[in-house]
C-alpha cells in the first residue's frame, strides 16, 4: 500500500525523509549493541563471578548506547513528525489554490462543506500515513535486517528461525487482513448506520413528543443498539482471529527460539552469551513487524483521504483567458449571447440549449420561469463562474472568453441569492471588492443601502464582526450588505439573481426601494420569480428547461398564451 | 476531573464486564513478562548444564506463555468490544431519556441540528471511555503490582527501583508533558478553527469573491494561517517526540539500574547468579503495560470534551415539570381559553406574546395568521406543554393548564408542523410511529383523508417505499401529506398545524389546504400561517403582529378593513 500519488509528495522533502529512515536504521544499530552489552554483562557476572568493577566499561558502554537508542528514536519521531507536517501544509495549500482556480462554477456544483472538510479534516487525515505508516514500512524492513544480520554472524540455527518465521507475520497479516476486510468493513457500515439512526430519532424527538410518543422510543433505541452488538460480535469474533494468530507467530517464535538454544547450551553446543544475546533480540526483531501490522490501518485511511483529495486536484482547470486586446475595458454597449449550450459536468442533461438574445446598454432584462429552468446558468455564465460548452457570448463583438476575467468582472456587480458575508468587520464586508474605500464611502453605500441605521444602532456600528464566528444578520440585512457592496463598486452592468426570493414579502418589500436605486440608470440583468419587479423590463425572457420559449416587454407577454400568462394568473389567482 | 468521574460513574454498571477484561488484559501482558523470566531463566539453567529432567518444567512452562499471550489477547478483545457495546447502548438509551423531558425547551436556542449531530457524535465518542480511558490505566496497575511482588521475592531494592521507573513512564512523564504540552495544544485548536474558519469562508465564498476578484487576499490570508498553524503544530511534535524519547530512556535506564542492582546483590551473594538475566528481562517486558499510558492525553481530552457537551444537556432542568398531584385529564375538553396570555422565553428575552386571549371551542376552525416573528408558534408550543405558562394563562375547560400532566394534554393534539421530522424508513414505519398498534384499514383511512394513498399505491413498494433521511425521496407537498395522515393516525379531538405549507409552492399549498378543509372539516382545528391562503374557509381568524392580537373576525370583514390583514394579503398577491 505504498501509494504512488502519496509517495511523490515526500520527494521535496527528501532530507527529512533520510533523517528518519537514518536515524530508524542506527535505533536498530544500538538495540543490537544494547543486547550484546546486556549480554556480554550477564554472562560475565553470572557464570564468571565477575565484580562490579571488573563489568565498569561495558556497563558504562551499555548506558551510552541506551541513551543513543533513546536519542535516535526521538529523532525519529520527530523527523517523521515534521515530514508530516510539512506535507500536509503544503497539500493544503496546493489544494486550496487549484479549488480557487477552478473558481464558483466548481464549487457550486460540489458541496462546499464537504470541500472545506476534504481541506481541513481530509488533508490532516493524511497524518498518521507520513508519521506512522510509511517511517514503518521501512523501520520493518531495516530493523528486523540488522538483527537478522547480527544474529546469522552469531548463529545459523536461530538465524534461519527469524528468518522463516518473519515472513510468516506480514503474510498472515495480509491474508487475514484480506479474509477480515468485508467483515470489518461491514460492522464500520452498522455501527455508522446505526449511530445515523440514533441521530435520525434524536431529529425527531420533538415531533415524536408532539405525537405524544416520545417515552416509548427509548425501549427502540435499546432493542436496535443490542440487536446490532450482537451481530458485530459475532462478526468480530471472527475480526480478532488476526490478533491471535500475529501474536501467537511472535510470542511462539520466541518461545520456539528461547527451547532451542535451552537445549543446546544443555549439551554444550552454544555459549550462554550469545544465547542470551539471541533471547533478547528476538522480541525486538518482531516488534517492528507487528507494529506494521497495527498502522496499515493509518495506512488505508490516509490511501483513502488521498483518493478524494487527488480527485479535486485531477479536475481540470478552465482554459485560461487571454488578455483583452485593449488591455482595459472601461464600459461596453451590448452583450450577445449567441446558440448558448451548457452542461454541468456530472449532470448529462444540458443546463442551457442554443440560448440567443441580447442586451444593450441601458436596458434592463428580466429572465422569469420555474426553479431549474436556467436563469441562473446565464448569470453564471455572465460572472465566468462557468463557460459554455457551444455557442459564443460576445461583448461589443469580442468573444467574452477571451477578455480576462478580472477585468471584466470589475465592470460587474453581482448580487445574488444568498451573498456569503465574511468572518471580519462589517466595514470590511461592504468594501469587499474595494479594500482601499474610504469610511465616507462606505457609509455612503450603507446609506444607500438603507444599512445605516442598523449599522449605527449596534454598539460596535462599522466594526462589529459578521460571518461564521461574529453578529448573524437576518436574510434582509445580508442582502443589504450584498447591496450596499454593489452600490460601492458603482458597475456599468448589474446581474441581481433573486435576491429576494427567500425574503419574507415584508422584508421582500422593504428591500425593493433599495434595489430599484441600485438599478437606476444601469444596465440590468435581474433574475426573478415574482413577476411585479418586472412589470417595466425592457424585456423579459421567459425560461423553460433551459430554453428560452418567449419573450418580449410585459404587455406583449400577457397578449400571448404562454407560460408566463399562466405564472401570472397563479400570483394574482389565489384568494 | 468532575467530568472524569461522572463519566466513571455512568458506566459503573457494566463493572463486571470491565473487571474480566482488566484481568485478561494483565494476563495477556503477564504472559509475556512471564515468558521473557521463564526463557530466561531456562537458558541461565541450561547454561550450568544439568540433567534435561531438571529443566523439563521450565521448558514446558515457556512453551505455555508462549501460546498464553495470543489467547489472553484475543479474549481481551472480545470481552471489552463486548462490554464497549453494553456500554454504547447504555449511553444512548440514557442520552435520549435526558434529552426527551427538556425538548425542545432546552435546544431551541443552540443551533439544534449542530447540537443534536454533535451530541450523537458525543455518545459514540464516549462508547470507548472505558476501553480507551478507563482500562489501560487500570490494567497497568495490576502489571506494576505483579511486577513489583515479584521483584519484592529477590530483593525490595529491586522492587522499589523497578516499581519507580514504571510510575515515572506510566505517571510522571505523561503528567508532566500533558502540562508542557497544554499551552501549545490550546494554539493548536485555537490555529485550526481559525483556519477552518477562513477555509469555509473562502469555499463557500468563492462566487462572491471572484465576482470581487479578491481570491488571492484570501488565498493569501489561508497561506499565513497554515504557516502558523504547521509551526504550532510542529511545537506539539517536539512535546511528543520528546515523551517518545524520556519514556524509552526511563525504561532503558530502569533495566540498567535492574541490572546494576543486581550485580551488586550477586556480588554480595544475597541472590543466585542464575536469576540475573531473569531480572533483566522480566523487568524490560513489564514496560509494555506503561508505555502506552502515554498516548492517554488525547482520549482524556476527547471524553471530557464530549461528556462536558452532554452533561451540559443532562443538567439542563426540564422547562415543564408536571405537579405532583396532577389532575386526570378529560379527553372530551369542550373548550380551550388562552387568558390573558404574556410570555417571554427566559428572563432576558423580551416579550414575545402579550396579552393573548382568545377561545377555541369543539368543531371551531380558527387560523391565528401574522408576519414571521409575530409569535405564532409560540401559542402551539405553549399549548403543547413545551414551555411553562403563567398561571391560569391557559385554561381546558376552566382548569389551568398546568394542573394536568404534560403527556395527557399532549394527548389532545394532532400535530402537523413545517419541521415535522420524518424517519429515514419505510412509508409504513413512519406512519406507525404515532400509532404503533394501527391496523391496515387505520393506515389506509389516515392515507385516505390525507390524499396519499393514491400515491402510495402508485409506489412499486407501495407502504414499504423507503424515504430516505428527512424524506428527501419524496417532494415536499408529499411529506406534508404523510405528516398529515400520520398525525391522523391518532384519532384525536384537535388538530394543530403550524405552517403546514410553508416552503410549498403555490399550487402545492392550494391543494393541501383544500385536502384539510374537505376532508377534515369535522375537527376542531388549530392553523398557524403567514400566508393569507384558503382562510375564507375558517370560522374565526387572530390576526397578530409583534406578540399582539391585532384584528379578528372572518376573512371577508378583514379583507374590508384597512389594517395589517388587508396589508398582508395585498403585499402577497400584488
Amino acid at each position: 500500500m505504498l501509494d504512488k500519488r502519496l509517495w511523490t509528495e515526500t520527494r521535496k522533502h527528501r532530507l527529512l525523509m533520510a533523517l528518519t529512515i537514518g536515524l530508524a536504521f542506527l535505533g536498530g544499530v544500538f538495540t543490537v549493541a544494547q543486547a550484546y552489552w546486556m549480554s556480554q554483562v550477564i554472562s560475565d557476572v553470572f557464570l564468571q563471578q565477575a565484580t562490579l568493577a571488573a563489568v565498569q566499561r561495558p556497563m558504562a558502554l551499555l548506558l551510552g548506547v541506551m541513551v543513543l537508542r533513546a536519542v535516535a528514536l526521538f529523532g525519529t519521531e520527530l523527523s517523521a513528525n515534521y515530514l508530516a507536517i510539512v506535507i500536509k501544509s503544503n497539500l493544503r495549500q496546493r489544494l486550496l489554490a487549484h479549488i480557487l482556480a477552478l473558481g464558483p462554477g466548481y464549487t457550486q456544483s460540489e458541496s462546499s462543506g464537504e470541500l472545506s472538510n476534504t481541506l481541513m479534516e481530509g488533508v490532516e487525515h493524511l497524518e498518521k500515513y507520513f508519521s506512522e505508516y510509511l517511517p514503518q514500512i521501512f523501520i520493518s524492513a531495516l530493523i528486523p535486517l540488522t538483527i537478522l544480520f547480527s544474529v546469522f554472524s552469531l548463529d545459523l540455527l536461530s538465524g534461519l528461525v527469524l528468518l522463516f518465521t518473519a515472513p510468516l507475520i506480514p503474510y498472515f497479516m495480509v491474508l487475514i487482513g484480506r479474509a477480515t476486510e468485508a467483515l470489518t468493513q461491514r460492522q464500520w457500515t452498522s455501527l455508522s448506520r446505526l449511530s445515523a439512526h440514533f441521530l435520525d430519532v434524536v431529529q425527531g424527538l420533538v415531533t415524536l413528543k408532539a405525537l405524544g410518543r416520545s417515552k416509548q422510543q427509548a425501549t427502540t433505541v435499546r432493542i436496535i443498539s443490542d440487536q446490532y452488538a450482537q451481530a458485530t460480535l459475532g462478526v468480530l469474533r471472527v475480526a480478532f482471529l488476526s490478533a491471535l494468530v500475529l501474536e501467537l507467530l511472535a510470542t511462539i517464535s520466541t518461545a520456539i527460539i528461547a527451547v532451542q538454544v535451552g537445549l543446546r547450551l544443555l549439551y554444550g553446543g552454544l555459549d550462554f552469551a550469545p544465547a542470551l544475546f539471541l533471547l533478547i533480540l528476538a522480541p525486538e526483531f518482531y516488534q517492528p513487524l507487528r507494529n506494521l501490522g497495527a498502522r496499515f490501518h493509518a495506512g488505508a485511511e490516509g490511501v483513502a483521504a488521498a483518493n478524494r483529495i487527488f480527485e479535486v486536484f485531477e479536475t481540470p482547470l478552465p482554459e485560461k483567458s487571454l488578455i483583452a486586446p485593449k488591455g482595459t475595458l472601461s464600459d461596453f454597449a451590448s452583450i450577445q449571447f449567441k446558440h448558448v449550450s451548457l452542461s454541468y459536468q456530472e449532470r448529462s442533461q444540458l443546463a442551457l440549449s442554443d440560448i440567443s438574445f441580447e442586451i444593450n446598454k441601458g436596458q434592463k432584462v428580466a429572465l422569469v420561469g420555474a426553479s431549474g429552468a436556467g436563469k441562473s446558468s446565464i448569470a453564471n455564465l455572465l460572472m465566468r463562474f462557468v463557460d459554455p460548452q457551444e455557442g459564443q457570448i460576445v461583448v461589443d463583438g469580442s468573444d467574452l472568453q477571451k477578455i480576462d476575467r478580472a477585468i471584466w468582472r470589475n465592470q460587474i456587480a453581482w448580487v445574488p441569492q444568498f451573498p456569503h458575508l465574511f468572518f471580519d468587520s462589517l466595514a470590511a464586508n461592504i468594501a469587499f471588492g474595494h479594500p482601499d474605500a474610504t469610511q465616507e464611502q462606505i457609509e455612503a453605500a450603507a446609506r444607500d443601502a438603507e444599512l445605516d441605521d442598523f449599522i449605527q444602532s449596534l454598539p460596535d456600528g462599522y466594526a462589529t464582526q459578521v460571518g461564521e464566528r461574529g453578529l448573524r444578520l437576518s436574510g434582509g440585512q445580508s442582502q443589504r450588505v450584498a447591496l450596499a457592496r454593489a452600490f460601492l463598486r458603482n458597475p456599468n452592468f448589474l446581474i441581481l439573481d433573486e435576491p429576494t426570493a427567500h425574503l419574507d414579502p415584508q422584508t421582500e418589500t422593504q428591500l425593493q426601494k433599495a434595489i430599484r436605486r441600485l438599478m437606476k440608470e444601469r444596465t440590468t440583468l435581474i433574475i426573478v420569480h415574482r413577476l411585479d419587479t418586472v412589470v417595466d423590463a425592457d424585456q423579459i425572457l421567459v425560461f423553460s428547461d433551459g430554453r428560452i420559449v418567449q419573450g418580449g416587454t410585459h404587455t406583449e407577454l400577457l397578449e400571448q398564451e404562454g407560460i408566463y400568462r399562466q405564472l401570472q394568473q397563479s400570483f394574482v389567482g389565489s384568494p | 476531573m468532575k467530568i472524569l468521574q461522572r463519566l466513571s460513574a455512568l458506566v459503573f454498571p457494566f463493572y463486571r464486564g470491565m473487571l474480566l477484561s482488566i484481568v485478561i488484559g494483565a494476563a495477556t501482558i503477564g504472559s509475556s513478562v512471564a515468558l521473557m523470566a521463564t526463557s530466561a531463566y531456562l537458558i541461565s539453567r541450561a547454561a550450568l548444564q544439568p540433567s534435561i529432567a531438571e529443566i523439563q518444567t521450565t521448558i514446558v512452562a515457556v512453551r505455555l506463555f508462549g501460546i498464553t499471550r495470543g489467547v489472553f489477547r484475543y479474549l481481551e478483545r472480545y470481552v471489552s468490544h463486548n462490554v464497549t457495546f453494553q456500554i454504547l447502548t447504555h449511553l444512548r438509551v440514557w442520552f435520549y431519556e435526558v434529552l426527551e423531558p427538556v425538548t425542545p425547551a432546552a435546544i431551541q436556542d443552540r443551533h439544534s441540528g449542530d447540537l443534536l449531530s454533535r451530541s450523537t457524535n458525543d455518545v459514540d465518542t464516549l462508547r470507548e471511555f472505558y476501553l480507551r480511558v478507563l482500562a489501560p490505566p487500570l490494567v497497568a496497575a495490576v502489571i506494576i503490582i505483579g511486577v513489583t511482588f515479584f521483584m519484592g521475592t529477590f530483593d525490595s531494592s529491586l522492587a522499589f527501583t523497578l516499581a519507580f521507573f514504571l510510575l515515572l513512564v506510566g505517571v510522571g512523564i505523561p503528567v508532566s508533558t500533558r502540562w508542557l504540552a497544554k499551552a501549545p495544544q490550546q494554539s493548536l485548536i485555537d490555529l485550526r478553527s481559525h483556519i477552518q474558519t477562513s477555509i469555509v469562508d473562502t469555499v463557500q465564498g468563492l462566487a462572491d469573491l471572484s465576482a470581487y476578484s479578491q481570491e488571492d487576499r484570501y488565498l493569501n490570508a489561508v497561506s499565513d494561517l497554515n504557516h502558523n498553524f504547521r509551526n504550532a503544530q510542529k511545537r506539539v511534535a517536539v512535546i511528543n517526540a520528546l515523551q517518545a524519547g524520556l519514556s524509552n530512556l526511563s525504561m532503558y535506564v530502569a533495566i540498567w539500574a535492574v541490572l546494576l542492582i543486581g550485580i551488586m546483590l550477586v556480588n554480595a551473594g544475597s541472590i543466585d547468579g542464575v536469576f540475573l538475566a531473569t531480572l533483566v528481562l522480566a523487568s524490560l517486558a513489564s514496560f509494555e503495560a506503561v508505555l502506552p499510558l502515554g498516548q492517554l492525553s488525547h482520549p482524556i481530552d476527547q471524553s471530557q470534551a464530549a461528556g462536558e457537551r452532554l452533561f451540559e444537556i443532562a443538567d439542563t432542568p426540564p422547562a415543564v415539570v408536571d405537579q405532583p398531584v396532577a389532575a386526570k385529564i378529560n379527553s372530551s375538553i369542550e373548550n380551550i381559553l388562552f387568558n390573558n396570555l404574556s410570555f417571554r422565553y427566559s428572563n432576558h428575552e423580551p416579550e414575545v406574546l402579550r396579552d393573548i386571549s382568545f377561545e377555541l371551542s369543539r368543531g371551531q376552525s380558527l387560523a391565528v395568521v401574522g408576519p414571521s416573528g409575530a409569535g405564532k408558534s409560540t401559542l402551539i408550543n405553549l399549548l403543547l406543554r413545551f414551555w411553562e405558562v403563567p398561571e391560569d394563562s391557559i385554561l381546558l375547560d376552566g382548569q389551568d393548564i398546568r394542573t394536568f400532566p404534560q403527556e395527557e394534554i399532549r394527548s389532545l393534539f394532532s400535530v402537523v408542523s413545517q419541521y415535522s421530522h420524518l424517519f429515514n424508513a419505510t412509508i409504513r414505519d413512519n406512519l406507525l410511529v404515532a400509532q404503533p398498534s394501527a391496523t391496515v384499514e387505520d393506515l389506509i383511512q389516515a392515507t385516505r383523508l390525507a390524499e396519499i394513498d393514491g400515491f402510495i399505491q402508485s409506489l412499486p413498494q407501495g407502504n414499504d417505499t423507503w424515504i430516505g433521511e428527512q424524506g428527501h425521496l419524496l417532494s415536499g407537498g408529499e411529506r406534508q401529506r404523510l405528516a398529515i395522515a400520520r398525525a391522523l393516525l391518532l384519532d384525536r379531538p384537535y388538530l394543530l398545524l403550524d405552517e403546514p405549507t410553508a416552503n410549498l409552492d403555490a399550487l402545492t399549498e392550494q391543494a393541501i389546504l383544500k385536502t384539510i378543509h374537505n376532508n377534515l372539516g369535522h375537527k376542531t382545528i388549530l392553523m398557524i400561517t403567514h400566508r393569507i391562503v384558503g382562510l375564507d374557509n375558517f370560522d374565526h381568524i387572530i390576526v397578530m403582529d409583534k406578540g399582539q392580537i391585532k384584528q379578528q373576525g372572518k376573512h371577508e370583514e378583514l379583507i374590508g378593513d384597512d389594517g395589517l390583514y388587508r396589508r398582508m394579503w395585498s403585499i402577497q398577491d400584488k
